[in-house]
């Protein structure tokens, strides 16, 4: 935490926030709980509520319990063209959750996204931070199934 | 996907074709770094009229002319002075800055290192999004090498007089930090509102202190720049716009993908229906292009074919569009334009940083009313009603997210009149497909 505040002037840690809110995120098992956010007020010497302000700002940060598998596809206009709504259909039949639900084992969150910058490869999602472009049924269920 | 050079030797993309061009040794060997150190030995003035020469203009967007932009930073303010990177590249249909990134990297860190030369700066961040976190790993990998070549940190290449390090930072997950000065709120650790301008970001930018804030292919090309000279790069394209630039195509063309064009390559018909193969399926007619990102006017059919509409910022104006980024979006007939003007309405509204509230409120009015329409309960006057709203945020809020939500919509209306003819009258879309109500 503290290789992130070093690339910032010392009188700025404050710039260290949203690098160091997706090492919060990550350590409290992807979404941020009070004690993760208050630890990072702490640690940068922030109000607790400047933390929020931030963190409620940014749709990569989680506010609440997501599954273990987070796939996010994009529903803009060159990957909806190219297909989406079906993919759409089609994880979210498979896994019995409409969009913005978690599977009830915890394991798949299904979230729509705006553009991810993969339109040359549409369509596309992202699991976690992993792009998947060119995306067919069978490509999906062969992913879906590689997800432990 | 294809990624390929027309008209023209690969220059941005040069290192694509070239096994490990990402790496230090080979992007040394292939002549990476010699304008860094050509640009050592010129003066800061000289450098700044090279870029301006080269009549190199901003490839994030709004197009503005780059050595104008470096010449406003005043270089005798004791501040320090930043070089930022916008690898925040966000904008639907636009795809190019990820290739210059994990192909060619040290490009970037070389017309940063570059930049800070020319503009006595230090320090430099390059933000990328948040969900480009692979291509900020590999620009880390790259930041590394340098600094252990001795290209980065103390003393550049061993001139005492130069000192620049950079950083990469990730946002996360926020279009409107694609405009400059709500990039440098989020860089500085709050929500990502625009400023005020003036001051622009030249004069106060990150931390009040005087800032440029690059694109990502802007920055690539300085090297380019500095080792061709200026005259010789801007003669690549045309005099008003200067040398290659990098489109991004998707959606219905056989062959999307990321082609570098010189500047004023003719022409756009030829380049969709010949170059990107056509369309993706034969029996489909081509109904509409974005040609420059989801934020310019949609044209036509009738816009493109038989115009000979050259790709730079003039012949896309001409022909009633704009550059932009280059994000260029083609659609056949299956595409009912009334619901592709949503799908991009409810980008912006989920986009808007929520500060003006022109925009705020707009995008939200106008999301309900494109909602209404798409399940059968448009009215007659709902075209004028989206009109009017647009009337009320076009040039009204502090950055240009209002404005990129309104052009959409009013040129889709201009030149698409029949699509929302048939769902205000009739509740159908233009394919005859009744509304979808549940």
């Amino acid at each position: 935490m503290k290789a992130h505040v070093a690339k910032y002037p010392a009188d700025r840690s404050r710039s260290a926030l949203i690098p160091l809110l997706f090492v919060v995120q990550r350590e409290r098992g992807g979404w941020l709980d009070n004690p993760g956010v208050n630890f990072l007020a702490k640690f940068l010497d922030l109000e607790v509520t400047d933390v929020w302000e931030t963190a409620t700002f940014y749709s990569m940060f989680n506010l609440r319990p997501i599954g273990r598998h987070h796939i996010q596809i994009c529903k803009t206009l060159s990957c909806k063209i190219m297909g989406e709504p079906d993919i759409t259909d089609h994880i979210c039949s498979k896994l019995g959750i409409k969009p913005g639900e978690t599977t009830d084992d915890g394991k798949f969150t299904v979230t729509m996204v705006e553009c991810l910058g993969s339109c040359g490869t549409a369509p596309m999602m992202q699991i976690g931070f992993d792009y998947y472009e060119d995306l067919t049924l069978e490509k999906v269920d062969k992913i879906l199934s590689d997800c432990k | 996907m294809e990624i390929k050079a027309l008209g023209c030797e690969p220059l941005s993309l040069r290192r694509v074709f070239i096994k490990d061009g990402h790496t230090l040794d080979v992007y040394r060997k292939d002549g990476g770094y010699k304008s860094l150190k050509k640009a050592m030995t010129m003066t800061q003035d000289a450098i700044i009229q090279e870029v301006k020469d080269s009549a190199l203009r901003g490839r994030g967007g709004a197009g503005f002319p780059t050595g104008m932009k470096w010449s406003f930073v005043p270089r005798d303010n004791p501040k320090p002075k930043y070089i930022v990177c916008n690898a925040d590249e966000s904008e639907p249909g636009s795809f190019k800055d990820r290739y210059l990134m994990e192909y060619d990297p040290h490009a970037l860190i070389e017309g940063m290192l570059i930049a800070g030369f020319a503009l006595g700066s230090n320090t430099g961040y390059i933000y990328g999004r948040g969900e480009y976190r692979y291509l900020l790993d590999i620009m880390d990998v790259a930041i590394k090498e340098a600094r252990e070549a001795g290209i980065l940190g103390e003393k550049v290449l061993g001139n005492k007089d130069f000192s620049f390090d950079l950083h990469t930072h990730t946002g996360a997950g926020a279009y409107i930090c694609g405009e400059e000065t709500a990039l440098l709120s989020s860089l500085e650790g709050f929500r990502g509102h625009p400023r005020m301008k003036p001051p622009f970001p030249a004069i106060e930018g990150l931390y009040a202190s005087p800032t440029i804030v690059n694109n990502v292919e802007t920055l690539t090309s300085i090297p380019q720049i500095i080792e061709m000279g200026g005259i010789k790069w801007r003669d690549l394209g045309t005099e008003k716009s200067g040398g290659t630039k990098l489109w991004s195509i998707s959606g219905h063309v056989k062959k999307p993908g990321v082609y570098e064009l010189p500047m004023g390559y003719a022409d756009m018909e030829k380049f969709i229906m010949k170059d990107c193969g056509g369309m993706l399926r034969k029996d489909k007619d081509l109904k509409a292009v974005i040609p420059g990102g989801s934020s310019v006017y949609i044209m036509n059919a009738g816009q493109i074919i038989g115009q000979n509409v050259t790709l730079d910022y003039e012949g896309l104006v001409a022909a009633g569009s704009m550059l932009g980024t280059g994000g260029m979006m083609v659609m056949d007939e299956t595409v009912d334009i009334m619901e592709s003007t949503k799908n991009l309405t409810e980008f912006y509204k989920h986009e808007s940083c929520g500060w003006c509230t022109p925009c705020r409120e707009g995008t939200d009015w106008l999301v309900k009313i494109f909602n209404r329409i798409s399940t059968g309960e448009g009215r007659p006057e709902d075209a004028q009603l989206l009109l009017d709203i647009c009337d009320n945020m076009e040039g009204k809020s502090f950055c240009p997210l209002a404005d990129a939500a309104a052009w959409p919509i009013q040129s889709a209306i201009r030149q698409f009149p029949g699509d929302f003819k048939k769902w205000l009258f009739d509740n159908v879309s233009s394919n005859g497909v009744k509304p979808n109500v549940q």
